[in-house]
């Protein structure tokens, strides 16, 4: 595809562009956290990039529990995907925040569909948004405490919302009475084990 | 009695009303037992609403994270439960992008077949399940009929009748039955008569046309920048279908067209579903025709690349031969070995584009799957779709933009 | 009335009353049986399977229990279809609670029975971990057939009074499966 938009960035952002790729046909560029509005609107807004299309916005937990440090820098990637209609060509920003009370900016100034994205991405990861106008749990409800899809958080952690019955609960095959496969291969640990 | 006093003006006779606030689902029919809204209204217009998803999330990410590459295709069945064969391409597609390999044609095309056979049964159900919501049964019953033989064919060829996990990375589970290309033939007219049945019921009525012509507009603008995709994205206008605008498998040969509306408005988002039955049945047809062109015996005529590393080994080879125990021993319990890399593969699924991040570091096991279920964004742009209409316009428009509640939580 | 002569007494106690009473209730649940209103608390993919069930191929009205009423005040069955997340679990709590007497919960394929394959933070690990459950349907999802054969049970166990929850059996296990298999696929094989 067309590496125009990472030209662009890196002539209009300098430095602050910290590593362009093209990895199997995706164009992807690592810019600095504090930047992280300014490339984006820059994308939605330039008439050569014209990315008014908004794709996605998620992030990706970069800590391996078993031998990161929690709290390292960089641990959380955020990215956001745009498109545009116009010209055909995506692009991919990503940005990286400490795990360490990690924060960032809001990008629904630019895009408003990133508004459901970053609720998103706050509760899974954590990561709170500056300037986010209802920044509420999405997915998960209120009570929930901790962040699902940080690598640290046991896969099977459950926070139930009302008591569990207890008693006989004589199931009859194929189930057994405390039902579920732990697949073991998983980096986060397991309660279970 | 007393006589009414009728020198009131007609100001007074209004009931001072204030804002009431009320709650619909997750339990409401029309919500499909998986969206909470939170509406506050004036009378019967809906003033502000709050969508509240994720009833239905089922941590699909963080399971991914647990299991070998291969292990998330059952689980991709289950987020668009209407459509899972077009799911399993999504997912396929998108490891294959990051292995940087590519199925033979006959695979492609086979993936192709089914997955337009996906679209058909879910459009076939979201169009069914919106006029039922408006009160015409006969339509929804004809069309689930219709859904059984689509059903059924997928039945005959993976075994199963709704979470089928047919694709693999790197081809399918089986090449064509026998009988599937003569079954998939007689099906196709069969479907659309039923289609035409169920519209000449609903496009003359006058009820129908009332309840959903100019209600829940989105606009062009609004739709892009929320990121709607899809039939609700191209009920606006806008002609974004990643089948001709990124073609993939072998949508770059066969003619079809895509579906545009005009308003964004309920009624066309139904009419754009409709005619997309019928673009499938075209894309099916020249397919089937394309898959007859192969040459039998030709490197093409296999649904499945040859790759010991990446696709398991015929049974008879398991267990007759120790290359084909210790290939299936290995893929089986450590995993395709993907290399460490990061791409974003997309597809268009019933909903939209139906897009998964992956992001590998080797060995056997994803590091991260996120997928981007496309009537996540449609819900977000719900909001102005609904607010400012009537409270009963809410049940036409939401079921006008197909939340499937597996791929919107997760 | 031919059914009624093989009705189920039991005794509880000593004494005629205690005789009486048993055979009213059997008799109650003979009449209660094949008329079911249902409550589909459908949630996720077993709620397509549902849909199927409920349309004209399989038609679930043949088994008189056709009505869905979507007031919990009004029904009588709860079919809890799909995965009930955890937060999903105090509405499904509310509903049942707000089900009037007689009541039957019927969990509809594995999610509901024990929470399948999602066995993580999100899902109740089975429904019967908060309310009472009368028949469990495993399959993922189960085939209408499957349904169809919870439901007869959940038919025949009202007749019987029996509140004890039970699971549809793997037919293939019964005896003489595998004749009635043999049957079948020469039915479905015939041109
Ligand atoms: S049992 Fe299977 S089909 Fe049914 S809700 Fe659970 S995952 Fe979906």
């Amino acid at each position: 595809m067309s590496k125009l938009i990472l030209e662009r960035l890196k002539a209009q952002f300098g430095a602050d562009v910290l590593e362009v790729s093209s990895f199997r046909g995706d164009d992807v560029a690592l810019v600095k956290p504090a930047r992280w509005v300014d490339v984006a609107r820059f994308v939605h807004d330039d008439p050569r990039c014209a990315c008014t299309y908004f794709v996605d916005l998620s992030a990706v937990d970069l800590c391996d529990p078993r031998t990161d440090d929690l709290d390292m820098d960089d641990r959380f990637e955020v990215y956001v995907i745009a498109y545009s209609v116009e010209h055909k060509h995506r692009v991919r920003i990503k940005t990286r925040v400490s795990g360490d009370e990690p924060r960032l900016a809001t990008v629904i100034p630019v895009w408003s569909g990133a508004n459901w994205m970053e609720r998103e991405v706050f509760d899974m990861y954590g990561v709170h948004f500056e300037g986010h106008p209802d920044p509420r749990r999405i997915l998960t409800y209120d009570e929930f405490k901790g962040h699902p899809l940080r690598k640290d958080y046991p896969a099977n952690r459950a926070q139930p919302l009302v008591e569990y019955r207890d008693g006989t609960f004589n199931k009859l095959g194929p189930f057994l009475q405390d039902e579920g496969m732990p697949l073991n291969r998983s980096a986060a640990p397991d309660e279970r084990n | 009695m007393e006589p009414v006093d009728l020198d009131f003006e007609e100001a007074d006779l209004e009931l001072p009303s204030e804002p009431m606030t009320l709650l619909m689902g997750p339990s409401h029919p029309a919500m499909h037992g998986t969206i909470r809204m939170i509406l506050k209204l004036d009378g019967e217009t809906v003033q502000d609403v709050d969508i509240q998803p994720g009833y239905l999330h089922r941590a699909f990410e963080k399971m991914s994270e647990r299991g070998t590459w291969s292990q998330v295709f059952p689980y991709t069945d289950r987020l668009n439960y209407v459509s899972p064969l077009l799911n399993n391409v999504g997912y396929a597609l998108a490891v294959e992008k990051l292995l940087g390999v590519e199925v033979p044609r006959k695979g492609q095309l086979f993936r192709v077949i089914l997955g337009e056979m996906s679209r058909i049964s879910d459009h076939l159900t979201c169009n069914g399940a919106m006029a039922m919501e408006l009160g015409a049964f006969t339509p929804f019953l004809w069309y689930l009929k219709a859904r059984e033989w689509i059903w059924e064919a997928c039945e005959e060829q993976t075994g199963a009748r709704l979470t089928h996990s047919f694709f693999r990375i790197g081809g399918a589970a089986f090449p064509p039955t026998e009988k599937i290309q003569a079954q998939i033939r007689s099906i196709l007219p069969r479907t659309l008569e039923v289609v035409a049945e169920g519209e000449s019921l609903l496009l003359k009525n006058r009820i129908f046309l009332d309840r959903t012509q100019g209600v829940g507009v989105l606009t062009k603008e609004h739709a892009l920048s929320m990121g709607v995709s899809g039939p609700v994205l191209r009920s606006c206008g806008i002609d974004y279908d990643v089948r001709k605008d990124k073609p993939y498998l072998t949508y770059g040969e066969c003619d079809f067209d895509v579906p545009v509306g005009e308003d964004g408005d309920t009624y066309d988002r139904f009419m754009v579903r409709a005619e997309e039955i019928r673009q499938s049945c075209r894309i099916i047809e020249q397919s089937l025709d394309l898959m007859k062109k192969i040459a039998p015996g030709s490197p093409d005529d296999a649904v499945s690349i040859v790759d010991p590393r990446i696709v398991l080994p015929p049974k008879d080879k398991v267990y007759t031969t120790i290359e084909g125990t210790i290939a299936h021993f290995k893929l089986i319990m450590e995993g395709i070995d993907v290399p460490p890399g990061e791409v974003y593969g997309y597809t268009e699924a019933g909903n939209g584009e139906l897009g998964f991040l992956l992001v590998s570091r080797g060995g056997g096991n994803p590091w991260r799957v996120r997928v981007r279920g496309p009537c996540f964004f449609s819900l977000q742009a719900a909001h102005d779709m609904i607010r400012g209409g009537m409270l009963a316009d809410i049940i036409p428009t939401f079921g006008s933009i197909n939340m499937i509640g597996g791929e919107c939580d997760r | 009335m031919a059914d009624l002569s093989k009705l189920e007494t039991r005794t509880i106690g000593g004494g005629e009353s205690g005789f009486v009473t048993t055979k009213f209730e059997a008799l109650l649940g003979w009449a209660r049986k094949y008329s079911l209103f249902q409550y589909p608390f459908a949630t996720a993919c077993c709620g397509m399977e549902f849909f199927s069930t409920a349309s004209p191929r399989y038609d679930i009205a043949r088994f008189g229990a056709e009505a869905p009423r979507f007031s919990p005040r009004q029904s009588d069955v709860l079919w809890v279809v799909g995965t009930i997340s955890q937060r999903q679990a105090p509405v499904l709590r509310r509903v049942y609670e707000q089900m009037t007497e007689p009541k039957w919960v019927i969990a509809f394929g594995t999610c509901a029975s024990c929470g399948g394959f999602y066995d993580n933070y999100a899902t109740v690990p089975g429904i019967d971990k908060i309310i009472p459950v009368d028949v469990f349907i495993p399959g993922c999802p189960p085939r209408p057939e499957a349904v169809l054969d919870g439901l007869m049970l959940l038919q025949d166990k009202i007749g019987r009074c029996d509140r004890t929850p039970e699971t549809v059996k793997n037919t293939l296990l019964a005896e003489g499966a595998d004749e009635a298999l043999e049957k079948l696929y020469q039915i479905r094989m015939k041109p």
